[in-house]
């Protein structure tokens, strides 16, 4: 099949895939760059497992075409946090309120409240449910998590 | 008790950063040189004969390297009856039977392999219902055992059953009888990580699984047995990726881990095999479904006088851990509740259905819901609160249940009267005079679950090796497995704990079977216990070594030195502490020493395997709690909100307050997600929900915030006082649920999941109990 040259910027950095036309946005993160963060919970948008940013807004990279990428600016969980390792306030949150069982929906997770705490600095409880509605975690029954984004985003706005 | 200086504090999970960052490697992000892609061909039928199977086409496609199917593999046998066999031979008897597997160079080529594996089958009859199965003319799911002696039925040949007491002259001292029967259907773990492994052959045919199983001991000695029946002779090392869930989906070893080691050894490439999440819902080992019918009774003050049970699981096509579930449902069937007389039986049936696995709480949810909400029934009867019939009948520390259990500390009581207090019991129960379309009530149901291990295995125990480097580092090698409950946490804690050190000097290390001690596995919600047990025992022995040789430095009986804060440290004169790591090195380096410390301790539990009358004691401790809840009924839509959700736990003493909490909420989510929306939908076998957009589990916007009530008992044999609590935070949900919409709008729900459809065709018969909506309810 015949591959498409996609451009687009991950984590700052350029980069440059050839990509076949089906190929979604999951699998060229994934296996192209070898940026695993970003997990494949169900292959069909249902478990945002898979969640990243592109040009800020949370998507589900399974469904996302490839293509659809090229010029955009892409946000894995790898890119979050600083220079020196240091994790970014969200990160920190998830760590220290307990809200990291299993693991598997996390970087999903931490870039849907990413998503939501760039849009909204100081969202309500509601409105961090609702947010985070298309990430399941069947590990930690969510109040953990509710409560990691509510302390970033005092953090944050501070 | 006892102060301390980590155990007791909220300490974050020592793997936390990794996981936020998106560096943790799961089984999913692992890739060896050289990997192939392996994909399962399963059945079309759900009861056949295989006629023939063409693979010739499959293996035209580019990049296959291998096609393989029973007739050019070696059986392998496997399960608890070793009545499954990686491949199907000759008969389908469930459409998840394995027929053919393909491997190649990448997962295209594999799926389009696989898509082009042709089979033709002669169709058989086949059952479905478990009850249809056990009449003398239903078709047979397999004609013989194992061992190829002819069976007589679908009924499987397992003991369970326990009696104690006397039941009939129970009866006839009771002044109340009730009784009831209740059925639970298919749910399963929905790990948002899918089950996986990559088998791995080196050139002297040592096999290396590369997997996420909950089991890392047991699966090597299921995969050695495979590789004799393969007729090789290498050794096999298991190697654990970050595990994406487990809640007992990865307590067995199944078909797909021994297609992988059968490609692996075909093309002698290392095969990973990963299911998409179809696969995951359709190809692994859901939660037994049960009937179950219950009668207990009670004097005329409520005390319980008798409880019999009965029940029928539907086994599916092969039998797995979930028909061992009996064995843990006896337990809150004798013993939750003082009850003098019990009787308890289970029969578990072949049926061409799915079959069934070990499930968080391993059957006593099931059974908790028959239990409690049949005890609300007999405490409408006696004209009893529910809250003062289970206080009536609350189990006391030191009693010997009539199963034999040795109940030790024992917070049952205190669970209950704290979600009274915090439920406002006495005010909500009954509210009289509600109108509108939204009705409210409160409910509850109690708990009783092994809290110090479980001997259902030869051995319960769980082997540490602990040794410490010139600098105070200490490296712990455990044979549990953190599968995202915080193991790795809780055993720095207790070691960094007993050896006096931080808890970032303290390294474990798990899930690798080259490195790693014996362990039965993560199950029971015995790691924390078994595993907490046995690496206090290692680091105390690790510990004295350090004291003795301390002394000798510093010419002081050890008995006045301690470890604390990274010093030895002497009680009488402070003048003589020490640095830990200078003793340490004088220990290595000096002639007066000339060691490095480091010491194994492998931990068994005192005790019993229950057999032949299922009578004993099969945990160190046993924990208890008690669940409370406020729903919301909507009459017009059946729809149930849980307002307001109490759970009170006895869980000796938490370790770690977060990663506890984090126990109980989570498990509280997925045991509301069983009593209101999960369900798998099977139709004449084929499941029709193989997805999250049809099998509902709960989202962030559903999430109760559950108020979680920490009863600490402190148990003498549990590490630092501790209990077991992965599972008990699910067992009592669904009755709670249940008890309260009866409270509120005066309907018994015996049958889950309770969907609103459900709800309000409750509600309809009620009113109108010989209309159509009676004949819909016993269909759906």
């Amino acid at each position: 099949m015949e591959r498409i040259t996609i451009r687009f910027k991950v984590n700052g950095e350029d980069a440059t895939v050839a990509v076949e036309p089906h190929w979604n946005l999951l699998r060229v993160l994934r296996e192209e760059l070898e940026l695993t963060g970003a997990k494949e919970g169900c292959g069909a948008g249902e478990c945002g497992a898979c969640t990243v940013l592109v040009n800020g807004r949370a998507v589900n990279a399974c469904l996302y075409p490839a293509v659809e990428a090229d010029g955009a600016e892409v946000t894995t969980v790898e890119g979050l946090a600083g220079p020196g390792g240091e994790l970014h306030p969200i990160q920190r949150a998830f760590v220290e309120k307990g809200a990291v069982q299993c693991g598997f929906c996390t970087p999903g997770m931490v870039l849907s409240a990413k998503a939501l705490l760039d849009r909204m600095p100081l969202p309500s409880e509601e409105e961090i449910r609702t947010a985070l509605a298309g990430n399941l975690c069947r590990c930690t029954g969510y109040a953990q998590i509710i409560e990691a984004v509510q302390a970033a985003a005092e953090e944050l706005s501070r | 008790m006892s102060a301390t200086a980590v155990v007791g504090k909220a300490i974050p999970k020592v793997d936390g950063a990794e996981k936020v960052t998106g560096r943790t490697v799961y089984i999913h992000d692992l890739k060896i040189p050289g990997m192939l892609y392996g994909k399962i061909k399963y059945s079309d039928r759900v009861s056949a004969r295989i006629v023939s199977i063409d693979t010739s086409e499959a293996e035209k496609v580019p990049g296959v390297k291998a096609v393989i199917t029973a007739y050019n593999t070696p059986e392998i046998r496997f399960g608890f009856l070793k009545d499954n066999t990686a491949l199907k031979k000759d008969r389908v008897r469930q459409y998840r039977d394995e027929i053919a597997a393909v491997a190649a160079t990448t997962p295209e080529a594999a799926e389009e392999a696989v898509r082009k594996i042709r089979v033709e089958y002669e169709d058989l009859p086949a059952v479905f219902d478990p009850d249809e199965a056990l009449k003398p003319d239903a078709p047979r799911v397999h004609q013989t055992d194992a061992r190829g002696k002819p069976l007589k039925d679908n009924r499987l040949r397992l003991p369970w059953r326990v009696e104690a007491g006397d039941v009939k002259a129970g009866e006839e001292a009771s002044a109340f009888v009730a009784e009831g029967e209740y059925e639970v259907g298919w749910v399963t773990h929905c790990c948002l990580g899918t089950s996986g492994c990559i088998a791995s052959f080196d050139p002297h045919g040592n096999l290396t699984m590369y997997s996420n199983t909950q089991i890392p001991s047991l699966a090597r000695t299921d995969y050695m047995e495979a590789l004799k029946a393969m007729g090789l002779r290498g050794r096999v090392r298991v190697v654990n990726a970050a595990i994406g869930g487990g809640f007992g989906s990865k307590l067995d070893t199944y078909a797909h881990e021994y297609i992988a080691i059968l490609l692996a050894h075909r093309t002698g490439r290392p095969v990973k095999i990963v299911f998409d999440r179809e696969e995951e819902f359709f190809a692994t080992s859901p939660r037994q479904p049960v009937k179950v019918r219950v009668r207990q009774g009670c004097d005329a003050e409520g005390r319980l006088t008798f409880r019999e049970i009965s029940m029928v699981l539907d086994n599916g096509a092969y039998t797995s851990w979930g028909a061992t579930t009996p064995t843990v449902m006896m337990m809150p069937a004798t013993s939750l509740y003082r009850v003098p007389n019990v009787r308890f039986e289970a029969t578990c049936v072949y049926t061409n259905n799915t079959y069934c696995q070990a499930m968080r709480g391993y059957g006593t949810p099931q059974v908790t819901f028959a239990i409690e909400c049949n005890l609300d029934e007999l405490a409408e009867k006696v004209g009893l609160d529910p809250l003062e019939m289970r206080l009536r009948n609350a189990n006391e520390p030191g009693e010997i249940t009539p199963q034999g259990f040795k109940v030790t500390t024992c917070g049952h009581r205190e669970c209950i009267e704290e979600v009274a207090k915090r439920l406002d019991w006495k005010n909500k129960r009954g509210r009289a005079g509600q109108r509108g379309a939204k009705r409210r009530g409160v409910g509850m149901a109690c708990l009783m679950h092994v809290g110090g291990g479980a001997k259902i295995y030869r051995s319960d125990g769980c082997g540490t090796l602990i040794k410490v480097d010139d600098f105070g580092n200490v490296d712990v090698f455990s044979g549990s497995m953190d599968i995202g409950q915080g193991l790795d946490t809780v055993l720095r804690q207790i070691v960094a704990e007993t050896l006096g050190v931080g808890i970032e000097r303290v390294n474990v290390i798990v899930g690798d079977t080259d490195v790693c001690p014996w362990d039965v596995g993560v199950h029971a919600s015995r790691s924390t216990f078994i595993a907490g047990n046995s690496a206090l025992n290692a680091a105390r022995m690790v510990r004295d070594q350090i004291l003795e040789f301390s002394g000798q430095m510093l010419e002081a009986p050890p008995e006045i030195l301690a470890l604390e804060n990274g010093q030895v440290v002497c009680r009488e004169d402070p003048s003589k502490n020490l640095p830990l790591a200078k003793v340490l090195r004088r220990a290595h380096f000096a002639k007066i020493g000339n060691t490095m410390f480091m010491a194994a301790h492998f931990y068994e539990p005192d005790t019993d395997m229950l057999e032949g009358e299922f009578k004993g004691n099969y945990s160190c401790t046993y924990a208890w709690g008690c669940h409370g809840v406020e729903v919301e009924v909507d009459t017009a839509t059946g729809h149930v909100e849980i307002v307001k959700y109490v759970a009170a736990h006895d869980v000796g003493r938490a370790i770690n307050p977060m990663l506890l909490r984090g126990q109980v909420q989570g498990a509280v989510m997925m045991g509301i997600g069983y009593a209101l929306s999960e369900e798998m939908i099977f139709e004449q076998g084929r499941l029709r929900n193989p997805n999250f957009r049809d099998y509902k589990i709960l989202t962030a916007k559903d999430a109760v915030k559950v108020e979680p009530v920490i009863v600490e008992t402190e148990d003498p044999a549990g590490p630092f006082g501790a209990k077991g609590i992965g599972e008990p935070g699910l067992v009592p949900s669904a009755p709670a649920i249940a008890n309260a919409i009866y409270d509120a709008v005066g309907v018994r729900l015996n049958r889950l999941p309770l969907k609103p459809e459900r709800v309000l065709r409750a509600l309809k018969e009620r009113e109108a109990p010989s209309g159509p909506c009676g004949a819909l309810q016993r269909e759906g």
